[in-house]
């Protein structure tokens, strides 16, 4: 089953990047108000049932692909 | 306060703030009413255990902390001394421990951050940084892991912001699994006339906010995360870590110093722990006036945050500038230019009070000094150990003459002892183009440029020795430090330490404390180096499992002329004789490497210093590496002769012949004492300068060959394979990463 | 003569490039990156560091700065530019070399010294040199790993390599294609390094080698044309 997931900064949480990234926009005249950097992850995991995939790839998250301290996670299967 | 979420409804707020009953009993009194929800907030950070020293304060008068060339003494945001010719250097130590095990990357990067912040706040330009890490040891994945986070921060914060990183110490020990150290050291350069302090200065100045804007980072970083122990819970208390960016950090450094250069600030204070509750009240109770604080001018970057969290918010990369009227708008054409914003916050006022306002209303009027000077100063009830008589007596019992092939291998493959270049690769160390020794040696040295000077330092940490006996143990380190910097022809001139302990509510955890200080006092005293300032960090305990009692003495030297070619380890040359400075090896391996390596044992009682000796070997160290006769010294510390001797062959890659009466001696760890290479020529005039001074010298052997050959008369020998140990040394740490 | 060095926010090897051309007895001037004329100057550097923090790519927020279109212009009427590990990767984002850095094969930030063998003589880093010169100079970077799709086009200043010269994957520090340490553009005006010769500008540093890069440039310069 292909999954994708978005792991990104807890809106709590600086990010020096998407900071950094919006002020150079202004400066090219792009208007543009807040900026965020995500992270886009797909995977390709075995399995039939959505809801036991889904459940594998929360544990990856909170294991491994996002930062339990600093980043929320959202799975879309399928 | 219900909106700063810590903990459930029905603990009192100030509890879950982490004040004790008395202690808010104390702030009652102090207002003579209740306090405000900000106001609670203030109290709360200002006088947790890491911004008051409440448990260490009444000791920490013991230091020495006056010389001639101090110019800033403890208590700043840095010491301060005078290098001459109108040159000064600041220098400053910080443990980032806590943070760095609930997020090792971005508690190791902003414990960087912090400490360089505290160095450009005194107006000088940071120009080198040193770290001293410990773990829990290598097999186990969780230490792999925070080793690899703290050092990638370390790196990613340090080698962004360009400062290098130019030494430090990495050391692993069972008592650090749950609970490492990270302990950042820096040290900055200054003209004189740009000295700054952290005063508010008189009535009528301007306080601007200068860098990050503020957000919900670390709220009560400082008294949550900072000030209490490890327990499984620990992962509830993490909404409090901080996010570094040494982007801002680079510009916000640039920006100050251009700002001191064309003396454009009274005073300024940078925004650690306890944020802009420290920012304000700090330099306002040093210069003995009141401030009027409005919280609606402060660049937030969250709309919605209460008073209590923009007073505790430990949002990174901010600095507060106090500033006469009419220079502020130049002060804020400065920060525009290095494209980092401002923001005037607040007004110096006459008389004593710090008042805070948030939307049109008051939300806090307390004496600025109330949240300094009235902090608690506890003096906790200390004595010794009941099992610290029993470790002086549990040694080992008389060793078998171990395999002495065996065992050097074990201890150059020991991650503790190897090669640490797996971590200083990762650092930039070259930056600035003054590193004249690198990361490696005893000490790392740095050239001043525009003048003669070179300034080494060394770090030094021993946990099994100050365990063992945390007097002997504190006193070993500033010896060791300071011979240390002597390997490179400097002169020691001060001292800064982070005092790293457990619980301090325990009374042995206290003894070990009020010991170490006495120990570290002592042999200060006896080399004349000042205390110039250091940090204490308490609680590093997990489950109720202290830490070992771990000391981290920064020793600051200078050589002036700094030698041209000072030693190194790497310029042992074939034929060399091998000299040793100091007393022959003791019969004692309390503490060793030894032991622990290879009996895993950690028992008896580590010798005590000779301060009359220590003087005198420093001295001699200084002399010879500035004497041009010496191309490579070492100080023998952990792994004893043996391995000072083996480090030096693989640096150089050149064999050694090492020849000892007892086994004991050659891993032994008896302070005071180094070894040195000397080409045949120089030998007799190098024992005539060691006689001078009265410090006895024995001729172990020779450098030459590929083997490192360990000789007892003509009887025995032991040889192992130079290419061996250098491949065992070289990927003792790297095997175990990858 | 005069050279500009260039500063990013987030520059922070510009002292030292400095430091480097005082020695070769070459005025240097920082000029901040938001400056749009420097054609009172002889040649460009673009010095090391973390211009912009790095984020997004490296060089890819830099190279909108305001400077980046008169150092263009210039590179375009010949006068030298050369580029220095966040410079060079500034100067390949721009356009005015060939290529893309990417980061170190091992993921791991490299600070230590290397070697490179000078290739070609005809570039503004390299025309002091001899060819199949070996150098040691420090390097000093996390994003070092050259890419290009066909290396056979690059006009190649230089290339990682052993003490004695061997040029093998076995002294490839971070993976670059071909061990390509340094490039310049056809016309050899335009160029660019990874590792930092201007922090071997003096043996009490460790290496003394470098100076012939930063001699390179300096004969490079010739008096400012409008």
């Amino acid at each position: 089953m292909r999954v994708t997931v978005n792991v990104r900064r807890r809106p709590d949480i600086s990010d020096p990047q998407g900071t950094t990234v919006a002020r150079a926009l202004r400066d090219l005249g792009f208007e543009v108000g807040k900026v965020r950097i995500d992270k886009e992850i797909t995977l390709e995991v075995d399995g039939d049932d959505a809801a036991d995939v889904e459940a594998k790839v929360a544990d990856m998250c909170s294991q491994l692909l996002a930062n339990p301290v600093m980043d929320d996670f959202e799975i879309h299967v399928g | 306060m219900s909106d700063v979420d810590l903990a459930p409804e029905e603990v009192p707020v100030h509890q879950a703030l982490g004040m004790t009953d008395e202690e808010f009993a104390s702030v009652q009194d102090i207002l003579g009413r209740d306090p405000e929800p900000a106001e609670l907030a203030m109290y709360s950070v200002m006088w947790s255990e890491h911004c008051s020293y409440k448990s260490s304060r009444a000791h920490l008068g013991r230091f020495p902390s006056d010389a001639p060339w101090v110019v800033v003494g403890p208590g700043e945001n840095a010491g301060v001394v005078d290098l001459g010719d109108g040159w000064y250097a600041a220098l400053r130590i910080e443990s980032h421990n806590h943070p760095s095990f609930v997020e090792p990357y971005q508690g190791a990067a902003t414990g960087v951050g912090g400490i360089l912040r505290d160095i450009f706040t005194m107006g000088a330009r940071p120009v080198a940084l040193w770290d001293q890490i410990r773990f829990g040891p290598l097999d186990d994945a969780m230490n792999r892991y925070l080793f690899n986070g703290v050092v990638s921060g370390i790196a990613g914060y340090g080698n962004a912001v360009g400062v290098p990183t130019i030494g430090g110490e990495v050391a692993f020990e069972e008592c650090y699994a749950g609970n490492p150290l990270v302990n950042v050291m820096c040290l900055g350069i200054m003209k004189a006339e740009d000295l700054v302090y952290g005063t508010a200065g008189t009535p009528g100045t301007i306080a601007v906010l200068l860098g990050n804007a503020t957000g919900r980072d670390g709220i009560g970083g400082a008294s949550v995360l900072a000030s209490a122990s490890f327990d499984e819970g620990s992962s509830e208390k993490r909404p409090s870590v901080q996010v570094g960016d040494p982007f801002e950090e680079k510009k916000l450094i640039e920006a100050c110093l251009e700002l001191y250069r064309r003396s454009l600030v009274v005073g300024v204070q940078d925004l650690g722990a306890a944020g802009l509750s420290c920012a304000a009240s700090e330099p306002a109770a040093r210069a003995g006036v009141g401030m009027d604080l409005d919280l609606d001018a402060v660049h937030v970057r969250e709309g919605d945050m209460t008073p209590a969290e923009l007073l505790m918010s430990e949002s990174q990369e901010r600095m507060m500038a106090f500033v006469d009227e009419a220079k502020v708008d130049e002060v804020l054409a400065v920060a525009s230019k290095w494209e980092i914003d401002a923001a005037v916050v607040g007004t110096v006022k006459a008389g004593s009070d710090l008042i805070v306002r948030h939307e049109g209303a008051v939300v806090a009027t307390i004496p600025a000094a109330s949240l300094t000077e009235d902090a608690p100063k506890l003096h906790r009830p200390y004595g010794e150990p009941a099992w610290q008589q029993d470790l002086w007596t549990n040694t080992l019992p008389l060793l078998q003459v171990p395999n002495l092939k065996d065992a050097l291998l074990k201890l150059l493959d020991d991650p503790s002892l190897a090669d640490p270049r797996w971590a200083y690769e990762q650092y930039d160390h070259m930056l600035f183009t003054n590193t004249v020794v690198e990361p490696g040696h005893d000490a790392s040295m740095i050239r001043v440029k525009g003048t003669d000077k070179g300034l080494s330092v060394s770090t030094d940490g021993n946990g099994r020795h100050c365990y063992l006996d945390p007097r002997r143990g504190g006193a070993r380190l500033v010896y060791e430090s300071a011979l240390n910097v002597a390997m490179t022809g400097a002169r020691p001139m001060a001292v800064v330490d982070n005092l790293n302990f457990g619980n301090p509510e325990k009374t042995g955890v206290m003894w070990q404390f009020v010991e170490t200080l006495e120990g570290i006092s002592q042999a200060c005293e006896a080399l004349d180096v000042p205390v110039i300032g250091g940090n204490v960090s308490f609680y590093n305990e997990t489950d109720g499992v202290d830490i070992f009692p771990t000391p981290v003495v920064g020793m600051l030297g200078m050589a002036d002329p700094m030698p041209t070619d000072p030693p190194r380890l790497d310029q042992v040359s074939d034929g060399d004789h091998l000299l040793m400075f100091g007393p022959r090896g003791s019969r004692n391996l309390a503490g060793s490497a030894f032991e622990k390596v290879m009996h895993g044992h950690i028992g008896g009682r580590p010798d005590e210093p000779d301060p009359y000796l220590a003087k005198a070997i420093i001295e001699l160290a200084a002399q010879l590496a500035c004497s041009g006769k010496v191309p490579a010294m070492h100080d023998i510390a952990e792994g004893g002769v043996a391995l000072t001797v083996a480090e030096m062959c693989i640096a150089s890659e050149v064999g050694a012949t090492i020849n000892f009466s007892t086994w004991i001696g050659l891993f032994a760890e008896n302070p005071n004492r180094f070894v040195a290479a000397v080409p045949a020529e120089h030998v007799e005039s190098v024992l005539a300068m060691a006689e001078e001074l009265d410090v006895p010298t024995s001729e172990l052997g020779r450098f030459g060959g590929d083997v490192i050959s360990l000789q007892n008369g003509s009887h025995e020998s032991t040889e192992i394979p130079l290419a061996e140990a250098t491949v065992t040394y070289r990927t003792a740490i790297p095997r175990r990463m990858s | 003569m005069s050279v500009a060095v260039v500063v990013f926010p987030g520059t922070n090897c510009e002292h030292d490039v400095v430091w480097a051309l005082d020695d070769l007895g070459v005025d240097a001037e920082l000029v901040w990156h938001r400056e749009t004329d420097l054609s009172s100057f002889d040649g460009v550097v673009l010095p090391g560091g973390f211009a912009h923090g790095d984020y997004l790519r490296t060089g890819a927020i830099a190279r909108f700065s305001p400077v980046m279109a008169e150092v263009e212009r210039m590179a375009a009427a010949g006068t030298p530019v050369i580029g220095i590990c966040n410079g060079f990767q500034i100067l390949t984002e721009a356009g005015l070399l060939p290529g893309v850095l990417l980061e170190n094969r091992d993921l791991k930030f490299i600070c230590r010294p290397i070697h490179v063998k000078v290739e070609a003589t005809d570039t503004v880093l390299t025309r002091a040199a001899e060819p199949g010169q070996v150098l040691q100079i420090p390097l000093n970077s996390y994003e070092g790993n050259y890419r290009h799709a066909d290396p056979d086009l690059v006009h190649v200043a230089a290339r990682y390599c052993g003490p004695d010269g061997a040029v093998d994957e076995g002294w490839n520090p971070n993976g670059s294609i071909g061990s390509i340490a340094a490039v310049a553009n056809g016309a050899g005006n335009v160029a660019a390094i990874m590792p930092h010769p201007e922090r071997a500008m003096e043996t009490i540093l460790g290496s003394a080698d470098g100076r012939v890069m930063i001699q390179s440039f300096v004969d490079s310069l010739e008096p400012a044309r409008v």
